[in-house]
């Protein structure tokens, strides 16, 4: 449903409750205190959430949108050693989507990639880009 | 809550077609990664991991059955862009596509802008239906004739043939972007356009493709200082000097390039405030915007975040006019969502061709709109089940807590590997293109 600039739910809640929270604080032992915690946990159930987050991955760092996440973001990909190793794993690649067209070209279905072909191994022209099954 | 559907009390959402293959076995390069309409409607391209695109055209109202619209078939289709390796930083390029913007038709033929994370191509889909001949020199199957056979001259004659779709790249914009290109955005100029990766925003001219300004640049001077990067960017609908972007930090920045050639000081800042005492490890991410696109008239915008949908009037900076929910259930799944990568997915949102509803997808195949107008909401499901011809579509709904009415459907039966990122309205007609994973949906309102 829409909500229109109000402030949302979750800032009215957070009010109420600290209020309560301080109320109880005084009686740390009493079965209210034990409330109290209850109420802190449905306060925010993103920080739930965290919480949850944090016990399972201790380690996690202190600033989440952070450099490191964004690093991560900037450098998407896997990173091979060089192009040779590029084209190697491609290969494997494109030998297993295409089986047949690959033991006709290479003459006994030696798959390129595990050793260093001979001009007798490579297919003797690219294999046809498979056209988009939403144009079938 | 969930009326009969979006766009006004009586719109009834039915089936119209499918695209794609049935089986469950999806190959990485068919999963669709990009939908747009062009702007008259009767286009509609598509993109996938695989670099291709694939264009329908809506056939022709019969006169027969005035009633019915066009269905939508295969026009063209054509390998657009190639995987590639950067050799200086060891990384593979991939091919597919992350967003294709059509120009508006200004002759027979058309044009439209594909982009991956690199590079981007300007193609034009031109038809054919007559061929030459006649030729003095040559013979039909094209050899060459003898000269001194040739006793008479004749003039060749263009004769009718099958129709024939050609695409052809037109221009190739490269090497202008250091890191992913997210968003590419046609002026209403009509001359120049704009590209957006994550730290820089260059500006092209469409028929020039050795020269680009860099228009934003957010780069630090120590990358240690990184906070934010550029998500999503859009030129405004006609004043060609406008630009917005926004952020992973869940800013928007509107620009106008008759301020400064660099446009890195903001015209506007659109940023809601936080409730410092709600923050949590995940509200950075969640509020990352992933989609930002103008109305059709220009005067709002709206924004898509992980959870919300957000409609902002330019004339105001400090919050939204409007919040809609999308997921909200999913807040106290955010734990899973981040440890599965969900909480990264990168929704679109897109208007209606009035302006009155807007649509976003969720998981679970799920869709949902938003009437503005009638304050309505409806969740709508993209599923071979309901995929009868003009069979209606019945509204969703998911139960978060408590006892689960029949026809619910649970939070945590939800299938997360479902999405629906991207969708796209026709311009004019209440006709919808909605992609699962790899298969195209297309859903008309009930005549």
């Amino acid at each position: 449903m829409s909500e229109e600039i109000e402030g949302t739910k979750t800032t009215e809640e957070t009010v109420v409750n600290d209020q309560n929270a301080a109320w109880l604080s005084d009686n740390s032992d009493s079965p209210l205190a034990v409330l109290k915690e209850m109420d802190d946990k449905v306060t925010s159930p993103e920080k739930v959430e965290e919480a949850k987050l944090k016990a399972r991955y201790p380690n996690l760092g202190h600033k989440p949108g952070g450099s490191d996440l964004l690093r991560k973001r900037l450098t998407k990909g896997q990173k091979y050693f060089d192009s040779g190793d590029y084209n190697m794993a491609k290969a494997k690649v494109k030998n297993k989507q295409l089986p047949a067209a690959t033991s006709e070209k290479s003459g006994g279905g030696e798959i390129t990639g595990d050793h260093i072909p001979t001009p007798q191994d490579l297919p003797q022209r690219k294999p046809s880009l498979v056209a988009s099954k939403l144009a079938g | 809550m969930a009326g009969a559907g979006g766009g006004g009390n009586d719109v009834q959402w039915c089936f119209s077609q499918v695209k794609g293959a049935i089986d469950d076995d999806v190959a990485e390069a068919d999963i669709i990664s990009t939908v747009e309409f062009n702007h008259s409607g009767e286009l509609l391209a598509t993109g996938d991991k695989g670099g291709r695109v694939v264009i329908f055209q809506q056939e022709l109202e019969s006169k027969n059955q005035p009633q019915c619209r066009g269905e939508y078939n295969v026009y063209s289709t054509f390998q657009s862009h190639e995987p590639e390796f950067d050799y200086l930083k060891s990384l593979e390029i991939e091919e597919k596509i992350n967003k294709i913007r059509w120009l508006p038709q200004k002759n027979a033929a058309q044009f439209l802008l594909s982009t991956n994370d690199k590079t981007i191509k300007l193609w034009k889909i031109s038809e054919r239906d007559k061929r030459p001949e006649g030729y003095n020199l040559k013979e039909e199957d094209g050899r060459y004739r003898d000269p001194t056979t040739v006793t008479t001259l004749r003039v060749p004659v263009f004769h009718p043939m099958d129709l024939m779709v050609e695409a052809s790249p037109r221009r190739v914009f490269a090497n202008a972007h250091t890191y992913h290109i997210n968003s590419i955005s046609v002026n209403s100029d009509c001359e120049t356009y704009l590209s957006a990766d994550d730290l820089r925003i260059n500006l092209w001219n469409l028929e020039i493709t050795d020269r680009s300004f860099n228009i934003v640049d957010i780069k630090p001077a120590n990358m240690e200082e990184l906070t934010e990067v550029i998500t999503a960017a859009e030129f405004h609908p006609n004043q060609c000097n406008t630009f917005v972007y926004s952020s992973s930090k869940g800013t928007i920045r509107l620009c106008d390039m008759r301020a400064s050639a660099l446009c890195d000081q903001h015209s506007k800042l659109f940023e809601e405030p936080e409730d410092p005492s709600n923050r949590s490890f995940f509200s950075e991410i969640i509020s990352s915007i992933s989609d930002v696109k103008f109305s059709h008239s220009g005067r709002y915008m709206m924004t898509r975040d992980y959870l919300t949908v957000k409609i902002w009037d330019l004339n105001m900076e400090s919050r939204p006019v409007e919040t809609y929910q999308v997921h909200e259930y999913l807040r106290s799944k955010l734990c899973s969502l981040y440890e599965n990568d969900c909480i990264f997915d990168k929704f679109e949102c897109c208007w209606n061709g009035n302006d009155s509803v807007v649509m976003t997808g969720s998981y679970n195949n799920f869709f949902r709109m938003f009437d503005r107008g009638y304050r309505q909401d409806v969740t709508l499901e993209a599923s071979r089940e309901s995929s009868k011809p003009r069979s209606v579509l019945k509204p969703r709904k998911v139960c978060t807590g408590g006892k689960r009415k029949k026809d619910e459907i649970s939070v945590d039966s939800l299938d997360f590997n479902k999405k629906i990122l991207h969708t796209a309205w026709h311009p004019q007609d209440n006709i919808i293109a909605v992609a699962t994973t790899n298969n195209l949906y297309i859903f008309q309102d009930r005549l």
